[in-house]
């Protein structure tokens, strides 16, 4: 069966409503701002490598069949907590880094253990179970880090402990690693600064997860997502592949807040993680994923319209409304309408796929009517 | 290639469900390429007897089995049906078990495919080796051709006819080198008569190379043409068994009963048959694989009216249109009234009723005893079997209602359970049919559409159907539409039947005339309008 031009063009924009309006936004919202395209290049290449890695951390678990893992903000907390402790012990540079990451991937494993226990027992519901195991578990960090460190667990540098002596400051300073992995190969064409490491890392990454998919446990990935009960009848451990690929995508998410906190410089201990979940879902669906579907591209093409729109609409909002304020609230805003939408479309698009076939056979018998009908 | 050893050895197996005695004491043997023809009534016990070999789990959950069975002279021990899968059983469901959005060929692979190893497989384990897509293709196609069927193994299985799907499900079973017994439990109950054709033919190949074959089936010519030897299953206890060239249909299914069994017979009713209750015209149905064209027709008030024609020609569209399920226009007149089509709950509230012939989507409600699902609907829709106190204020189930309503139709339609209480679940699937049925009964509709009633029911019980619909239409004057691929069933209870080809009416007959009137009408041969009626 082929399908006509007209037919293909409006099989992809339904399929990239998303996307599509995210551009024509930018279309718009570039001009207005007035910003230089070099401040703007600079800006995207800085924050591909910041973000790349953590919304690059959702692509396994959709692939199971889990929707969007909200939970990868338990691994941002593992590699907070990994980063507390080389701060602590004054550990600096690249080692720095690679030692928060050693020191975190066992308690992302342990975090991402206990997410899959609990998504399995929320089957079908993992997106809003996710959602709000990022909040219990915030709760949990809270506890510990505010109250653990300093007490049970050691930890002596003063300057990242409360001046009562247990329990971590609010910001820590990353001093010690600061962007230890974006300048350790340096490049610089123009005024652009590229950091060349970080993208061979994300590089890395995604090889791994083309690698990945053609491996035995990919394709039981994408046979569990499909339908457990027929998955587990052909004798694929059901449960425990799911709980493998949240554990995967919370090791990675871990991985990927170290990435960004050594970027930014600083760490915010009670927030940092606090709207990575939201931030990377909410690119993942810019870049066109749904909940069903996601691959590479979804992620990059997420990340760059995703922070275009914050770079570029606080300063075109106040060429048009005189406000800039709207910061960190816009995104939170921008953030969860996307989510909402993302999800309400992706609903509509089953609805009309499934209208279109039978729209074909109605079609046919409307012509055979016409035909008839010029012959009565 | 049947030779003397002896590959399946059942020795007394009998099983009860909580005191529910399903099977007796079972034995016989299956030799090395061997087609065994396993027949009973429905909830003889037949697929008790197949998951018991498979190992399936539902049987150590309902306590177990006695007696004892051997493969290739080694007593069978199996805690889940991998085991029964390692042993060389192969065993073909009645509901398909494939994922939709994968070929043929990883459904044949599913967890069993071929792999390469790279050096990650020494840190993390085998389940990080690559899968070798060269070597599925390859071997997916090999089984593909033992069957000698035309699959596509590129092709995704939601795209596929359903006749393709049960192709690839066989196609699994023979992948596994393994499999040296083969268990298909009413294959062909899915399939159109062309299908299943191919599908014997098939069998029949895989048994010549050696393989052997338990084969379920209610169509007794199917199992004669296909199977060496057929065993009948009645009351716990093999009753009969005869190689297939020593019986016939009606031996085997009057040793299935236990009586003798009449032939349908053709009796044309003298019945006055005046009013007109539906008029159809121009209807057309955008059902895919039964599209509709255009038909006319008009059915009496009292009138058992029957659709017939070969699969695919559009027979099934016309019920599954009029009741809205999938879209058509056209005019259809309900006591000389026009009613809106694609408006399933208008027609509903009209007075219809349908039986869909869609095995999977039965709507019954499983976990729920048989006498709720009997009368579930009619609760709902028309506030039967409900006491109401204070002005409708108060309601309540009438419970002894239901319980009456309910066993009437267990003892018109003998579904075969332990009582009424019983759960849907734990039915026979014959017999959930029969559930499906008493629930349109119960509905007291003024029209009845029924489509493929008697699929999946055994040769007795489908007279019994039959004769129920007869009788439900001759007491309670109801006007029946029965759509059926079989013939003589229509010719049985119809006062006119209607012939679909190719989307259209080929012609409305009478039951009496000759059966290949009917034939030459089914395939487009020729175009006799049936006594004054239009075409
Ligand atoms: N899980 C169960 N719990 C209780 N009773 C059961 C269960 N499964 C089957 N039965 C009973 O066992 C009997 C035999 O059922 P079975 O499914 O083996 O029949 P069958 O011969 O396959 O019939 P059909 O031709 O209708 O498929 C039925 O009376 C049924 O009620
Ligand atoms: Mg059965």
């Amino acid at each position: 069966m082929s399908m006509s031009n007209s037919e293909k063009v409006k099989k992809f924009l339904i399929n990239n409503t998303v996307p599509i309006l995210f551009v024509v936004l930018l279309f718009f919202a570039i001009p207005l701002s007035g910003f230089s395209p070099e401040y703007l290049a600079n800006e995207m290449i800085t924050r591909l490598g910041r973000n790349s890695f953590l919304v690059l951390a959702l692509l396994i678990p959709v692939m199971a069949g889990m929707g969007m893992n909200f939970g990868i903000v338990l691994g941002a907390m593992a590699g907070e907590i990994g980063l507390i402790f080389i701060t602590d012990w004054g550990v600096v540079g690249i080692n720095g880094v690679f030692l928060a990451m050693i020191i975190s991937t066992p308690i992302a494993i342990i975090l991402g253990f206990v997410a899959g226990l609990i998504l399995n027992a929320a089957k079908g519901r993992e997106m809003v179970t996710g959602f709000m195991l990022g909040f219990f578990m915030n709760g949990v960090y809270q506890l510990f880090v505010l109250y653990g460190m300093g007490n049970i667990i050691p930890i002596n540098n003063p300057k990242i402990l409360l001046p009562r002596g247990y329990g971590i400051r609010n910001a820590i300073d990353l001093v010690n690693i600061r962007q230890a992995f974006d300048s350790f190969i340096k490049l610089k064409i123009g005024d652009i600064s590229i950091p060349v490491f970080s993208f061979i890392i994300i590089a890395i990454l995604c090889i791994f997860i083309v690698w990945f998919r053609k491996t035995k446990l990919g394709q039981d990935m994408r046979a569990v997502g499909q339908d457990n009960d027929i998955a587990a009848a052909s004798g694929i451990a059901v449960k425990r592949t799911r709980i493998l690929s949240i554990v995967i995508s919370t090791v990675l998410a871990c991985y990927g807040q170290i990435i960004f906190l050594q970027n930014i410089g600083t760490m915010n201990t009670y927030n940092s993680h606090e709207q990575v979940g939201t931030f990377a879902v909410a690119a993942i669906l810019i870049g066109g994923a749904s909940v069903a579907k996601a691959n590479i591209s979804n992620v990059f093409i997420g990340v760059v319209l995703f922070h275009m729109t914050f770079i570029v609409s606080p300063r075109a909002g106040k060429e048009l409304v005189g406000q800039a304020q709207i910061g960190e609230h816009f995104r939170v805003f921008v953030s969860y309408a996307v989510i909402a939408i993302s999800l309400a479309l992706y609903a509509w698009r089953r609805q009309a796929a499934k209208n279109r076939e039978i729209k074909a056979v109605l079609d046919e018998q409307n012509e055979a009517i016409e035909n008839r009908g010029g012959s009565q | 290639m049947e030779s003397n050893e002896v590959v399946l050895k059942v020795e007394n197996i009998g099983k009860d469900f909580f005191g529910n005695v399903v099977l007796k004491s079972v034995s016989f043997e299956v030799k090395k390429g061997e087609v065994i023809g396993l027949v009973g009534e429905n909830g003889a016990g037949k697929s008790t007897l197949m998951n018991i070999l498979f190992g399936l789990p539902v049987i150590n959950e309902t306590g177990g089995f006695s007696g004892n069975f051997f493969l290739n002279g080694e007593k069978a021990h199996f805690s889940s049906s991998f085991d029964a899968l390692d042993a060389g059983i192969g065993m073909v469901h009645q509901e398909f078990v494939l994922l939709p959005g994968f070929t043929a060929t990883e459904n044949i692979l599913l967890n069993r495919e071929s792999v390469k190893d790279n050096f990650a497989v020494n840190i993390f384990g085998d389940r990080l080796k690559h899968l070798d897509r060269e070597d599925m293709k390859k071997r997916a196609v090999n089984a593909i051709n033992k069957l000698d069927v035309n699959l596509d193994p590129e092709m995704i299985v939601a795209e596929m006819p359903v006749g393709h799907r049960q192709f690839t499900e066989i196609a699994r079973e023979i992948d596994r080198s393994s499999t040296k017994l083969l268990i298909l439990d009413e294959p062909t109950a899915v399939l159109t008569e062309s299908e299943a054709e191919i599908m014997i033919k098939a069998a029949k190949k895989l048994a010549e190379e050696g393989m052997s074959i338990i084969f379920i089936s209610h169509r007794l010519h199917e199992v004669l043409d296909l199977c060496d030897r057929v065993l009948v299953l009645r009351d716990g206890n093999l009753v009969f068994e005869s190689e297939s060239e020593n019986t016939n249909p009606r031996e085997i299914a009057e040793s299935m009963v236990g009586r003798s069994i009449s032939d349908f017979e053709h009796t044309e009713r003298k019945k006055e048959l005046q009013k007109d209750l539906l008029e159809v015209k121009d209807l057309w149905v955008a059902m895919p694989g039964e599209v509709v064209k255009g038909v006319n027709f008009t059915v009496k008030k009292g009138e058992i009216f029957g659709i017939g024609g070969l699969a695919g020609q559009g027979k099934l569209g016309i019920a599954n249109g009029i009741m809205g399920l999938f879209p058509s226009r056209g005019k259809v007149l309900f006591k000389g009234e026009e009613i809106p089509l694609n408006n399933t709950k208008n027609i509903l509230d009209l007075g219809f009723s349908f039986v869909s012939e869609d095995r999977r989507g039965v709507g019954l409600l499983l976990d729920e005893p048989i006498d709720w699902n009997i009368t579930f609907t009619a609760m709902q829709a028309h506030e039967r079997f409900i006491v109401k106190y204070l002005g409708g204020l108060l309601k309540f189930r009438n419970d002894k209602e239901i319980r009456k309503e309910a066993l009437k139709y267990i003892d018109m339609l003998q579904i075969k359970c332990t009582s009424e209480k019983q759960f849907a679940r734990a039915l026979s699937g014959g017999n959930q049919q029969k559930v499906c049925l008493a629930k349109a009964f119960a509905l007291n509709p003024e029209i009845l559409f029924v489509s493929e009633p008697t699929r999946g029911i055994d040769v007795g019980a489908k007279e019994l159907v039959l004769n129920a619909l007869k009788k439900y239409n001759e007491e309670s004057g109801i006007t029946i539409i029965i759509t059926s691929s079989e013939l003589e069933e229509l010719r049985s209870i119809s006062d006119r039947i209607a012939i679909v080809n190719e989307g259209k009416i080929a012609g409305i007959l009478p039951p009496s005339k000759p059966a290949t009137d009917f034939g030459l009408l089914m395939i487009g041969e020729s175009n006799i309008n049936g006594e004054g009626e239009i075409k």
